[in-house]
């Protein structure tokens, strides 16, 4: 296999990795790269921070394994491999009344990617983590192969999802689909004035898919305002989605100042009638509404940008009402804000989810971002809050791994899994998650 | 219409997008080539993706001895038989300058094999009266370079094979397409140095498939490799001699 050196980087452009990859396109090619050059897989590279990097390493690109390897239509038990994308299965199993049980928010991440990182979609109160729904999986490492599911070598799976690749390369999975009524989404967008009536609605919403956009920069009175998005899928005939856009260059600082985001922010919220309204969008645009700007990350210009997201038990509302009081009056948050309600489902040892609120904002990378972030971190450390492995870029070892109460379990398996430490990425480096102190 | 696609080296990442395009129209696809592990997989991914039948079928350029049994397998289908060639293979110039037998299966592979293989089921499908053939060779086989020459004379070649074909084929209704790609992101080109305006596996399969349904003769993916490859032509052989483009 030819490997290729390569610059790379994770979603928020501040970390970044120079490495050769290797990209096979098939299981017999995969097999002799694990035999004589053991590294870590890669995916899309859709995590934020530095969970796809391996710099001045190795890497398996995985992209090019992206075959559906069977369906039954009976069960809705679909087999594929590691490198399918997401929002590539929903294009083709949405029009046949079947969708992934979860999907992020982006379409681009790869099956592989998402147990590996064990992540959530706007059901995830309803329906759990994407690990809850992986039937089984093969796992490739050195010339071992082993199928692995909740009951087969179940602490081997659970130190899998959501264990950043670190016990091998994730070939192919079965994963147990959900029926859906069409391909169309009927979604309901309403105003929610603050944060007392954000955190009411999203405990009282009854939809199936539901999220909240909130406006990060808005205070005092207004603190917590932003749109509830409730959704339902359904059937009917819409226009075509339209046409990708790409973004070619990078922004200037500009674009996302205070003033500029403070606007777009009001604009924003303003789209919506006070009223609410319920409109039919296509599926993708509902779920992963970012997808149709292609390189969107270069919004945010070259120096990058930072997602901090936490989720906080329910009982700590407070606490993150505070967070938010911090965000707000540092003037630093993106446009890009979320808050959701979530359930307690989760897969793995190193599962980001738990019962309660999580919070997600985007931060340009200037001066000051890092210290609010690191500030944030250490709140949801006192609240028993935990952060998300996927988008973390600068937490530490010691705030992170109080958060995850059973990393030691994660540890012992991935030691057994990996003696060498031949899978170990950036992030395991800079958190020490290999180590139990 | 029904329509059954023969696939020859169907392992390369150009023939898997094209495999589950015409997949997605519903038709028949015979998956031919060496990894059978591989083909079986991509078989059920076309499967999944609509086509009427998906099976992997052993295919290897040197051994014409099984070509056979890949005729026989389409002729067991009704309707059109097609057939899309994406074989070949490029080891380097520098060790073919070291080893010079190995111009034989460079040639076996990108021009006799296929060529061989074409000339075995031409028959077929003019008692049928149609079908198409896709051919992809490429544009290293419009003018010969130092770098990669040897590979560059057996698509030249195919290319013309392929024009004589045509010219057989539509007295029967029947259509060849010759595609000729400029680079294109596949394992062949993954980690070779100065690759430009790289196209995409999926881009070249959309291009194909227009190319298929207008009928056209000879096509460039992505089209602008028409006009580069005009320039590379037009240069007068005692200047482009001296070069090392």
């Amino acid at each position: 296999m030819r490997w290729k050196t390569a610059d790379y980087s994770g979603w928020g452009r501040v970390h970044t990795a120079t490495g050769e990859l290797a990209r096979p396109e098939r299981v017999s090619a995969l097999e002799a790269i694990l035999d004589e050059s053991p590294a870590p897989a890669i995916g899309m590279c859709r995590s934020y921070g530095d969970a796809s990097l391996n710099d001045g390493g190795r890497a398996i690109d995985m992209t090019r394994m992206m075959r559906v390897l069977g369906f039954d239509e009976d069960t809705g038990i679909l087999e594929v491999e590691g490198g399918c994308q997401i929002g590539e299965l929903a294009r083709l199993f949405a029009p046949r009344g079947w969708l992934p049980a979860v999907m992020p928010g982006t379409g681009f991440a790869t099956v592989a990617g998402c147990i590996a990182n064990d992540v959530h979609g706007k059901n995830h109160h309803g329906i759990g983590s994407f690990g809850q729904h992986v039937v089984s999986m093969t796992l490739l490492n050195g010339k071992a192969k082993q199928v692995i599911g909740p009951k087969r070598n179940a602490a081997l799976f659970k130190a899998t999802v959501g264990g950043l690749g670190q016990t091998g390369v994730i070939v192919s999975a079965k994963l147990q689909m959900i029926p859906c009524k069409g391909d169309v989404m009927m979604v309901t967008e309403r105003r929610i004035e603050g944060w007392d009536d954000f955190l009411e609605a999203l405990d009282n919403s009854k939809a199936t898919y539901s999220v909240g956009w909130i406006d990060a920069t808005a205070k005092g009175d207004a603190l917590g305002r932003g749109i509830l998005e409730e959704g339902e899928t359904g059937a009917g005939l819409i226009p075509k989605p339209k046409k990708s856009k790409s973004v070619l260059f990078n922004a200037p600082s500009f674009a996302l100042s205070k003033p500029v985001v403070r606007l777009f922010n009001k604009l924003y919220y303003g789209r919506v009638p006070k009223a609410g309204r319920t409109s039919v969008k296509p599926i993708s645009d509902f779920f992963f509404p970012l997808d149709a700007i292609h390189d969107w990350n270069r919004l945010y210009g070259k120096r990058g940008f930072h997602q901090f997201q936490c989720v906080m038990p329910i009982e700590q509302a407070d606490a993150l009402r505070e967070m938010l009081v911090k965000i707000a009056s540092s003037g630093m948050a993106s446009p890009l804000a979320v808050l959701k309600r979530m359930g307690a489902g989760r897969a793995g040892y190193m599962s980001f989810p738990m019962e309660g609120y999580t919070l997600a904002v985007d931060f340009p990378n200037r001066a000051g971002a890092e210290a609010l972030i690191h500030m944030l971190e250490e709140m949801t450390l006192h609240a028993g809050g935990r952060l998300y492995l996927a988008k973390d870029a600068l937490a530490t070892g010691r705030r992170l791994k109080p958060m995850y109460k059973e990393h030691t379990k994660y540890v012992a398996e991935v030691a057994k899994a990996d003696p060498d430490g031949h899978f170990t990425t950036d992030i395991i480096r800079r958190l020490d998650l290999r180590s139990e102190t | 219409m029904s329509e059954t696609w023969i696939i020859l080296g169907a392992t390369s990442s150009m023939a898997k997008a094209f495999a589950r395009s015409v997949s997605e129209q519903g038709h028949g696809v015979l998956l031919a080539g060496r990894d059978m592990d591989d083909l079986k997989r991509s078989a059920a991914d076309c499967v999944v993706y609509g086509a009427r039948v998906g099976e992997a079928l052993k295919f290897d350029a040197r051994k014409p001895a099984n070509f056979g049994a890949i005729v026989k397998r389409a002729k067991a289908e009704e309707g059109m038989i097609n057939v899309a060639v994406f074989v070949g293979s490029m080891p380097p110039q520098d060790e073919i300058d070291a080893d010079p037998n190995l111009i034989e299966g460079t040639v076996t592979d990108s021009f006799t094999g296929p060529a061989m293989f074409l000339q075995s089921i031409a028959s077929e499908m003019e008692l049928r009266g149609g079908g198409c053939v896709v051919g992809v060779g490429s544009v290293a086989g419009d003018r010969g370079r130092i770098g990669n020459y040897v590979y560059g004379a057996a698509k030249a070649g195919f290319a013309t094979y392929l024009s004589g074909l045509r010219n057989r084929l539509t007295r029967s209704g029947g259509h060849v397409v010759t595609v000729k790609p400029g680079f294109v992101d596949t394992g062949m080109t993954w980690g070779i140095e100065g690759m430009f305006l790289v196209a995409t596996p999926e881009k070249v399969a959309a291009d194909i498939l227009k190319a298929v349904a207008k009928k056209r003769n000879v096509i460039y993916t992505p089209f602008f490799w028409r006009y580069i490859m005009l320039i590379i032509r037009s240069i007068p052989e005692f200047i482009f001699k001296k070069m090392s483009i």
